[in-house]
Formats: structure tokens, C-alpha cells, sequence
């Protein structure tokens, strides 16, 4: 059974559903979610097969607006808690798990065999030694490339392995003869460019300085922070000019219209590229060079996660379920509709979706690591400060001393030493 | 008999201001002094807006600390830098206001409709002013940008300038506050005396000096509510910042009031007690202005 509504109606309708739902003599498992039309087609035919496999649990779905869910969330799990609920996995469920209003599920975990079967996520379900989340997908990060703008700059374009840092500095001058921009991204919004910088930091000193970085356990002024922010140096006169005042939207027409060569970006916009009329022809994906040599690679990759809340009324069935959607054949179906990548290792990607393939590979072979992203990564508010201090680099490099000054002192403050 | 007549009627006239009253003196009590002892009690504590499970507030007592805090934070200088920067040019729009409606302020055919195109920008939302201007501004293909490029050869994209983004925002919130100011003025207009207009051109004064020594006189309450809402409009200044840059980039054009709500309410934000304190502040500031008004409203009450 699914619902769909709005913001403050789903809250009033949830409470007349539950109500209509006693006449049945099923067992009713509530679920919030923010899906948009296509995952929300997905997750219903995964609710139907469900039912049909099980027959005396109801899943009843209320659907809310994306970006009305952020605070949606923070009002229904005290007020009216469903049994479950989506959100996003490390530090962003931090608060939740932190205020008791995440249920711990680590029997689901060991019942199911997961640490096995996603251990992939394991670190960034787990807080204080327990799984606090179901992971069922996340996507990869990486550089998308525009063929046709290689070919209009005379470069050659990347295969499937990437170029090294330095090839890929001296496409960006052929490209900047050529009046393209090498690398793009629509800043407005703040979050592109930490994809940027976490790349560029991953690369340079490898994943476990860069969660120590997320962490405030590493200083803004050591000097590999400082090695980060010397690469980033070197790409920065090739970033679209007045990337802070558009949307990446506007940076993907940019790279659509082959004015921008590359895109540091998740593979969502893959849509997004699509609709603007590129091909798998003309749309390329490698993944991001490597800087210093021998360091193992890392990769990007954000999980979106389902969470059990401490206010549930039909914990059981809710587990159930749960362990449904850890599943390989649940995930193999909804990542399939949704173009993501399932979290789970035994389930399957669409041999013919060449990203995702790509993206498998790429995050399959990561043994660096992988990161959830900056603002999942780190503190709500640390994640701010950073965002917008790497905004500013890529704005005034030459702010350089004045912006690593200020991240310091900020990080001081979060994390007294 | 008569005395207990008497009493009732001085009951009477005692009770009856406040039952009339009691309505309003409830509605402002609830919606306007309760959450500004709510806001100022919150803003002694660190907070991230959870209840625990069993409903219990799970904020912390600061004392002082959100306070100290702040006036360490470059962000919150930041926003009151760019706060008196919109006091000070929103004024602008006195002034063009007044001329505009000065302008206006004759019988021509289709006067009326002119005087509503130049109305226009107050009616529609600052939503839709925001856009436009953003359009506007837009790089690559602004009409803004594009006009400095074929002047300069380089466009300005004038909302990822650090320096210019805060003027650029101004520009968009004076567009509907001129279009307000005027209409201010042209009632005022219509009140002005014309005997004084008639004995001042017998007097041989024109243009300017008459302006100024016979008209604007007689503008005066005019002006004084132009002041005041020019005032409110340029610390309110919330909506144009949040559709038009979301306070970037990296921070240069947040105000008091988008700071706040970013701490409190947005996606990184969840700061309650922090955002308390920074509207605390805001507070204060706009009291100072609120005070003047109503001290002079008092004073002229008691002059009559």
C-alpha cells in the first residue's frame, strides 16, 4: 500500500491510515520515505513482492517532499514515529542515533549474515560498535568527460583507466587554449565543490588522513592539508569562472554543450546528461587521477540507508523487512530501476548500463576505502565551515592563509583539543 | 441605590477598556511576547531542536556562551557588516521614491495606469523579484552579463563576487521598496495644501526651494512612515538572500536574519540556541528603531 503527499497533510493522513488499517487483520509496518517518482515506482513493486511473500505484514509507505523530509524527520520520530524511516548513513545519523531515537539493529545484521554481505558498509553503519542502518544503495563519484569537447580541444580522450594527474593537468591548458573549461561545477548550493576537494584530498594523502580530516583530528595547517590545497591550486584556474553563482543543473548544460570537458560529479547526473541529449556515445566516466603515487585508492560513494525508530509499534515485521531490503535480490531490483549501485556484494548491475558497471568496478576495486562525502562525513557544522572555505579557495586561491585560519579556529571550537 | 449605581458604573468604566481589550492583549501575549521570552530562555542553551524518546528537551544551559560565541564568529560580523549596508542603501529609496512620485504626480491621460506600472514590482511577490533579478545577473546568459561583456569584454557575474554580491541583492529589494515609498508619497501629495503652493509661487518661489521649503514640510508624516517601513523592510531583508544566493557564496551576503535561520533551521544548521542568540541580537537592533517610533507616535499624541 502506498501513499503519496506532501509535507504537513502526511503527518494527518498517516494518523487516518492507521486507523483504517485495523479493519484489515494484517500486520501493519509504517515507512517514511522522500522518494522521488522513480525510486518511489521502485520501492512500491519491492513493497508488492514483499506482501506476496509475506501475506500478514502490510507495508504502508507515506511518501514525503524531498527537501520538506530534512525537517519532516526531526518532528515525526518524537511526535508520531513510524516503524521506519529513511535517512542517510555515518555522521548524518549521528544526532538521531545519538538522541535514542534510532533503534540499534545489530541482530538484524548478525541474524542476516550482513556483516558478510555489505561489508562494504559496515563503518558507516556502525556507531559505537552497533549497526544503527539497512544501507540498500549508494552510487559512485568520479569524473564524467565529454567526448565531443575532447575532440573539439584536439585531446585525446581518456579509456576507461583514467590519465595521470599530470596528463590531466596539461589537457586542462589545451583545453583552456581552446576556450573550454576543463573541469566544471555549479557551486551555488556549496556541496560540488566538496566533491572536488575530497577527491583531490583523497588522492594526495590517502583515505585515512582524510577521515582524520573529516573528524577535526588533523589540523588545517598541517602540512599535508596544506599538500591538498596545493593540488587543488593547480586545478583551480581551470574551474568554470562564477561556479559559485550557478546550480550544478547549469553546470551540466555547460558540459552538455560541450563548453566544459569535465565533471566531478555522482552518478546521478547521468540523468540529468542524458536528458540534456547525451549518449553513451559521446558521455564518458573515469575515475579520478592519481596524485601521489603508491597510495591505495579510495572512492566516493554516499549510501542512502532505512532506519528502524525506537518509537516503533511493530518492531518485528519491521525487521523483517529490513533484512528483505539487505537482501541481493531486493537490492538487485531496486538499484536496477533506480540506476544505483546495490550495497550488498552478491547482488547484480545491469551489464548494459556502462556507468554503472564502471561504477561497480570502480568501488569494488577501492581498496583504499570509502567515503560517504564531506558533509556526510563530517559534523553538520564542521562540514559547513569547510564547504564553504573550499568555495572561497576555488574562488581566491590566493585567500589561502586567511581561509585555512579560519577553518582552524573553527575546528578548535567543535573539537576543543 | 444610588451609590451602588454609581459604584457599578465606575466598574463599568473601568473594565470595559480591558474586555475590549482582553482579545488582542491575548493574541499578543501568545504570539508575540511568549515566543520572545521563549526565543531570548532558548538562546542560554545548546540545542540541536531533538526530543528524546520519552519527550524530554535534551538542550544543554550555556549561559552566555551562545553570546560569547558570537562575537568571535566572522560569519555573524559578516552579516552585520552587510545588515548596515542594506540600511544605508535601502535609504536610497526615499529619495527616488519621492521623485518618482513627484513625477507621477500630474493629470495626464492614463496617469492611472502609469502610476500602477511603476506600483507593480511592490505587488508581486519577492520570490518572483529575486528570480528575476537572479536571471538577471545569471553568468553566461544574464542580460546584466551579458551587457558588462560586450562593455568590458568580460562579464561580471555579479551574485559570485564576494564584493559585489551584497550591492547586487540590494539593487533586487529597492526595485518593490521605490514602488512602495512612491505610493507613500503620492497620498502624501494629494494632501498638500495648494493655498500654501499658491502663496509660495506668489512669493516667487520655485523648483527646488519650493521642494524643500514648502512641500516637503508638508510630507513629513509621509516621510516618517517611509522611514520606518524602509527600515524594517532592509533588517527583514530574509527572502531576497535566501532565493538569490542562499547567504554565498562562501558567506558574503548573509544578513542577520538568513544567518539565523541557517543556524536554526538549515540543512547544517540545527543550532536552536545559536540561532536564538543571533535573533536575540536582531532583536535589540531593530527595538532601537521600534522605540524611536513609538516614543514619537506617543509624543505626538500627547501634543494634541
Amino acid at each position: 500500500m502506498v501513499h503519496k503527499m506532501t509535507g504537513a497533510l502526511a503527518l494527518g493522513a498517516a494518523l487516518m491510515l492507521s486507523t483504517s488499517a485495523f479493519a484489515q487483520d494484517k500486520r501493519v509496518v509504517t515507512w517514511n520515505a522522500d522518494y522521488d517518482p522513480i525510486p518511489l515506482a521502485a520501492a512500491e513493486a519491492l513493497i508488492a513482492d514483499f506482501e506476496a511473500a509475506n501475506p500478514e505484514i502490510d507495508i504502508q509507505l507515506t511518501n514525503f517532499d524531498h527537501e520538506g523530509y530534512k525537517n519532516a524527520i526531526r518532528n515525526f520520530l518524537t511526535a508520531n514515529p513510524p516503524d521506519l524511516a529513511n535517512w542517510y548513513a555515518a555522521n548524518r545519523m549521528r544526532p538521531f542515533v545519538e538522541a535514542g531515537l534510532f533503534a540499534d539493529i545489530s541482530d538484524v545484521w548478525a541474524d542476516n549474515g550482513l556483516m558478510e554481505a555489505l561489508a562494504s558498509s559496515v563503518p558507516s553503519s556502525t556507531i559505537d560498535g552497533k549497526q544503527y542502518a539497512i544501507p540498500y544503495t549508494y552510487y559512485q563519484w568520479g569524473i564524467y568527460y565529454n567526448r565531443d569537447a575532447y575532440a573539439a580541444a584536439g585531446v585525446e580522450a581518456p579509456g576507461p583507466e583514467g590519465v595521470s594527474w599530470d596528463q590531466f593537468l596539461a589537457n586542462c591548458e589545451k583545453f583552456a587554449a581552446a576556450g573550454i573549461d576543463c573541469v566544471t561545477t555549479g557551486s551555488s548550493a556549496l556541496w560540488p565543490v566538496a566533491g572536488i576537494f575530497d577527491y583531490v584530498s583523497l588522492r594526495t594523502n590517502g583515505y585515512e588522513f582524510h577521515s582524520d580530516l573529516a573528524a577535526g583530528k588533523v589540523s588545517w595547517t598541517s602540512p599535508e592539508a596544506r599538500a591538498v590545497f596545493e593540488n587543488l591550486g593547480k586545478l583551480q584556474p581551470f574551474v568554470t569562472r562564477n561556479h559559485a553563482a550557478i546550480d550544478w543543473q547549469d553546470a551540466a548544460a555547460l558540459f552538455v554543450q560541450g563548453k566544459a570537458a569535465n565533471y566531478v560529479m555522482g552518478n546521478f547526473a547521468v540523468g540529468v546528461f542524458k536528458e540534456g541529449g547525451m549518449t553513451n556515445d559521446n558521455l564518458g566516466f573515469m575515475v579520478f587521477p592519481e596524485i601521489t603515487a603508491g597510495i591505495a585508492r579510495a572512492e566516493e560513494a554516499p549510501t542512502d540507508t532505512i532506519h528502524l525508530t525506537s518509537g516503533a509499534k511493530n518492531p518485528e515485521d519491521a525487521k523483517t523487512f529490513l533484512a528483505y531490503m539487505a537482501s541481493a535480490e531486493a537490492q538487485s531490483k531496486w538499484n536496477a530501476a533506480v540506476g544505483q549501485l546495490p550495497t550488498n556484494k552478491n547482488a547484480t548491475v545491469d551489464p548494459a548500463d556502462p556507468f554503472l558497471t564502471a561504477g561497480f568496478e570502480a568501488l569494488s576495486t577501492a581498496t583504499g576505502g570509502i567515503a560517504q562525502f564531506w558533509d556526510r562525513d563530517a559534523d553538520a557544522e564542521y562540514a559547513k565551515a569547510g564547504m564553504e572555505g573550499f568555495q572561497q579557495f576555488l574562488v581566491q586561491p590566493e585567500q589561502l592563509e586567511a581561509i585555512l585560519g579560519r577553518l582552524e579556529q573553527t575546528r578548535l571550537r567543535i573539537y576543543p583539543q | 441605590m444610588a451609590m451602588a449605581s454609581k459604584a457599578g458604573r465606575w466598574n463599568q468604566r473601568r473594565l470595559a477598556p480591558w474586555l475590549f481589550l482582553a482579545p488582542g492583549l491575548f493574541m499578543f501575549g501568545v504570539y508575540v511576547l511568549w515566543p520572545i521570552v521563549q526565543s531570548i530562555s532558548l538562546s542560554f542553551y545548546d540545542w540541536d531542536g531533538l526530543y528524546n524518546r520519552d519527550g524530554e528537551f535534551t538542550g544543554r544551559f550555556v549561559g552566555m556562551g551562545n553570546y560569547a560565541e558570537l562575537m568571535r564568529d566572522p560569519a555573524f560580523e559578516t552579516s552585520l557588516w552587510n545588515n548596515l549596508k542594506w540600511l544605508v542603501l535601502y535609504m536610497l529609496a526615499l529619495p527616488i521614491g519621492l521623485f518618482i512620485a513627484i513625477f507621477l504626480n500630474q493629470t495626464v491621460t492614463g496617469i492611472r495606469l502609469y502610476k500602477s506600472l511603476f506600483f507593480f514590482p511592490f505587488v508581486i511577490s519577492q520570490v518572483v523579484v529575486g528570480l528575476m533579478f537572479s536571471w538577471f545577473y545569471a553568468p553566461n546568459f544574464g542580460l546584466f552579463y551579458l551587457l558588462t561583456e560586450s562593455i568590458f569584454g568580460r562579464g561580471t557575474a555579479i551574485l559570485a563576487d564576494p564584493e559585489l554580491v551584497t550591492y547586487g541583492i540590494i539593487a533586487a529589494g529597492l526595485w518593490p521598496q521605490i514602488a512602495y515609498v512612491m505610493i507613500l508619497y503620492l497620498t502624501g501629495l494629494n494632501n498638500v495644501a495648494p493655498d500654501q503652493i499658491e502663496a509660495a509661487r506668489l512669493d516667487g518661489a520655485k523648483g527646488w526651494r519650493m521642494l524643500w521649503y514648502v512641500v516637503l514640510p508638508q510630507l513629513r508624516p509621509a516621510t516618517f512612515i517611509a522611514v520606518i517601513v524602509t527600515v524594517i523592510g532592509a533588517l527583514r531583508s530574509f527572502d531576497l538572500v535566501s532565493i538569490m544566493t542562499n547567504g554565498g557564496p562562501f558567506g558574503s551576503s548573509r544578513v542577520l536574519s538568513y544567518y539565523m535561520f541557517e543556524m536554526a533551521l538549515g540543512e547544517y544548521g540545527f543550532r536552536m540556541g545559536y540561532g536564538a542568540a543571533i535573533a536575540v541580537v536582531l532583536f535589540l537592533i531593530m527595538m532601537v528603531f521600534i522605540s524611536g517610533f513609538i516614543w514619537k507616535m506617543w509624543r505626538d499624541e500627547r501634543e494634541r
